[in-house]
């Protein structure tokens, strides 16, 4: 099962190192994992988003919090975050298949960033579900190159997480 | 005051009541040798190689509770120190290591000497830092310290560029340091102990299994006291000896792959189990699906992720284990007759235990002829103090010393169990002796693990430290040979030592003093003579080379599943 992990951490030299051979000296995956700065001095905070059953989840916790930099971890897995990600795609764009690319775009509200005679590129947010969903429509029509930012979480409600 | 960033590492030292370091120079640690060459609070002990200056300062940590200190130049020298991080990590063992680093300016050009210790230590270390700025040399000084000896204990790395030496700040040290990030949960919650006292009293076959997290939390007096009060047997693992007294009644030795019968049969036995800073390592578990099939599970310990890591768990308690035992016993107080009854309902437990027991004692077939090393183990409980620290190396004889040594106080035992590093025993009686000098040291070792460090035979000699050595000499890698014998036809693939070496030559060589024999009779005159010397001595007792460590389960068989005689 895919979990969403909310990690706050110092933003000391190395953490991004220690999180991320937590991960691979223990053999747990990593989907995706993006990382910023808050709005609290010296705090970073991270999205995870890694698989596992129940056992290995509470294990994945456990030993984020362990770490000394590790603020707060928080597991968004049941429902009770919502989440986004950012994608950006540059497709190829010729003749009949322009209109069509233009269509999708304006379906799933995205928005072309760049044009070209032969391609476009887009720019996507939504839920990493409708991301995907967006990406299965332009494959066919020739997907050039892909980026995305991977999945970022924050908390439903009026209750705001610090540290 | 102004001074360098050398000179305050030393004056952080000394504020943390550091009173010995292990350490080797080199030249991005020149400038800290500079300063130690007039700073006369702090003992510094020269070893003959960093893994051994390593190993010293974690046998120093297990003998006295403190945090033990090593340095090392950047490069090889830090190199020279993982093995003896790994071994202090794998037990948990308050260390902080400082290690030179080629200047700010140059980290990261490949420059001479420079390694990513940090990166290598990674996942060796509790925590580690790099010194970028001598302004915050001092505070982060004082969090390694913290650190290391809080929560669960281990090692600290602290990764000291030569520019960050010489760079000159205002000393002043933190007099208290906060961690947002790090708050580890020391006292135990009162309801869950309550609920497991509940447990335990409504249990009628219970086994407390205690690890090495009793003795690093000094934990010993409590865990004793409860036991006694609820007349409940006790199991330690390797880690855990000492703890609980193995003279006493309820004591039932070591349990696991070479523990003795009646533990093994008692944990699989029993309804319940608490486990006291304990991790269900394999070793001690064997094959994972059988392991205590009718028994809950209580689970103290202060690092969370211990618990349900490799069993399940029916009640956690999160916390140092001195504190929960403590509030353990003051609930079995309150509870006067329940204890009474309790105890009386415990009878058939203790019958079949006793029943084990006598079914399968520890015990091996000496002999006239030639000499056995549990003899050998005997006789030296026997002969040497009370409170004698015995360090072992990694083999059959440090399951021998564990089965027939009998442990009876905490910190008596410094033993690699997590890692299993051999060429430990030496170097970590080096570092205890340090530290007691009044104390009878004693290591004992095989002849593979003895040559791993034998280079601190001239440290011994040179600092006057009157460790004893012994050498129980199979000319065997004995345990890998057992496993050989056992479980690959007798293909002795290179196990076999073939050289033999003099030892009383080699202790000449080094200024100390050397016995060696190989008869039965004249064991009990070496280890006399031995103990009467004043310096470091070895001793050499040629042993039936076959001789074999049982019990034994095999690695992926249950526990009641024991070889007994092969
Ligand atoms: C550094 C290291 N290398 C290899 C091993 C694997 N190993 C475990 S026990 C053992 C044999 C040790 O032989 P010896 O020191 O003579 O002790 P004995 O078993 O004969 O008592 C070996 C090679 C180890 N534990 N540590
Ligand atoms: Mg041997």
């Amino acid at each position: 099962m895919q979990h969403t992990i909310s990690v706050l951490v110092e933003n000391e030299f190395g953490v991004l190192s220690r999180i991320a051979s937590l991960f691979s000296g223990r053999g747990f995956n990593i989907d995706s994992l993006s990382v910023a700065p808050t709005n609290e001095d010296g705090m970073s905070r991270m999205t995870i988003v890694t698989r596992g059953d129940d056992q290995i989840l509470e294990q994945i916790t456990k030993q984020l919090n362990k770490l000394i930099d590790v603020i707060k971890v928080i597991d968004f897995t049941d429902g009770s975050g919502i989440e986004r990600e950012l994608a950006l795609i540059k497709v190829t764009a010729e003749d009949e298949s322009r209109a069509e690319v233009l269509r999708i775009v304006d379906i799933f509200r995205a928005k072309i960033i760049d044009v070209t005679p032969k391609s476009y590129t887009i720019e996507a947010t939504g839920n990493p579900l409708k991301i995907d969903a967006i990406l299965d429509l332009l494959r066919p029509l020739g997907l050039k190159e892909l980026v995305r930012t991977g999945a970022v979480s924050i908390g439903r409600g009026a209750k705001g997480w610090k540290g | 005051m102004k001074m360098n960033g050398a000179r305050i590492m030393l004056e952080c030292l000394k504020k943390e009541g550091v009173d010995t370091v292990f350490g080797y120079p080199g030249g991005t640690v020149i400038n800290i040798y500079d300063e130690l060459f007039s700073f006369k609070e702090i003992r510094h002990i020269l070893p003959r190689h960093e893994q051994a200056g390593t190993h010293a300062a974690d046998g120093y940590a297990r003998a006295t509770g403190r945090v033990g200190v090593a340095i090392a130049t950047s490069g090889p020298g830090a190199t020279n120190t993982v093995t003896g991080i790994a071994t202090a990590y794998m037990d948990s063992i308050p260390m902080v290591i400082i290690t030179g680093q080629v200047p700010t300016p140059l980290i990261g050009n490949d420059a001479f000497q420079e390694v990513d210790i940090i990166g290598i230590t990674r996942p060796c270390t509790k925590h580690s830092f790099l010194v970028k700025d001598v302004k915050e040399l001092a505070l982060i000084m004082k969090k390694a310290f913290y650190i290391a000896r809080t929560g669960r204990p281990g090692p600290v790395l602290v990764d000291l560029p030569k520019d960050v030496q010489i760079a000159q700040t205002e000393f002043v040290y933190p007099e208290t340091v906060e961690i947002r990030s790090y708050k580890p949960t020391t006292t135990g919650h009162p309801r869950q102990v309550e609920k497991a006292m509940a447990m335990m009293l409504e249990s009628r076959r219970p086994v407390v299994y205690v690890g090495g997290g009793a003795v690093l939390s000094n934990a010993s007096d409590e865990l004793t006291e409860l036991c006694r009060k609820l007349a409940m047997p006790v199991t330690t693992t390797l880690m855990g000896l000492g703890s609980f007294p193995e003279n006493d009644p309820n004591s039932l030795g070591m349990l696991g792959m070479h523990g003795a019968y009646c533990a093994n049969m008692a944990m699989t036995h029993a309804d319940l189990i608490i486990a006291i800073g304990a991790r269900f390592d394999d070793r001690v578990t064997g094959k994972l699906a059988t392991f205590a099939p009718h028994a809950r599970i209580i689970h103290v310990d202060v690092d969370p992720t211990s618990i349900k890591k490799n069993v399940r768990v029916d009640l956690p308690i999160v916390g140092d284990v001195r504190d929960v035992l403590a509030k353990m016993i003051k609930q079995a107080d309150k509870l006067t007759d329940k204890v009474a009854e309790f105890k009386a309902a415990l009878a058939p437990w203790h019958e079949d235990i006793v029943g084990w027991k006598a079914k399968h004692p520890i015990g091996y077939k000496n002999s006239t002829t030639v000499i056995k090393p549990q003899f050998v183990i005997q006789k030296l409980r026997e002969l040497s103090d009370e409170d004698a620290i015995i360090s072992t190396d990694v083999g059959q004889h440090q399951m021998w010393t564990a089965q027939f040594f009998q442990f009876n106080k905490p910190r008596t035992l410094l033993s690699s169990g997590g890692l299993g590093t051999m060429g430990y025993g030496l170097p970590a009686a080096m570092g205890a002796q340090a530290a007691f000098p009044e104390r009878q040291v004693i290591t004992i070792c095989g002849d593979g693990g003895v040559q791993m460090n034998i280079q601190e035979m001239a440290t011994l000699v040179q600092n006057r430290l009157p460790v004893k050595i012994v050498i129980l000499n199979n000319n065997f890698l004995g345990m890998v040979r057992q496993w050989q014998e056992l479980f690959f036809d007798k293909r002795y693939s290179s196990t076999c030592m073939e050289l033999p070496i003099d030892y009383v030559k080699l202790a000449d060589a080094y200024g100390a003093k050397g016995f060696s024999t190989s008869k039965p009779g004249e064991v009990e005159k070496v280890i006399k003579a031995a103990f009467k010397h004043t310096g470091p001595v070895i001793m050499e007792f040629m042993i039936a080379r076959e001789e074999k460590v049982l019990p034994m389960v095999p690695a992926g068989a249950s526990l009641n599943e024991m070889v007994l005689n092969a």
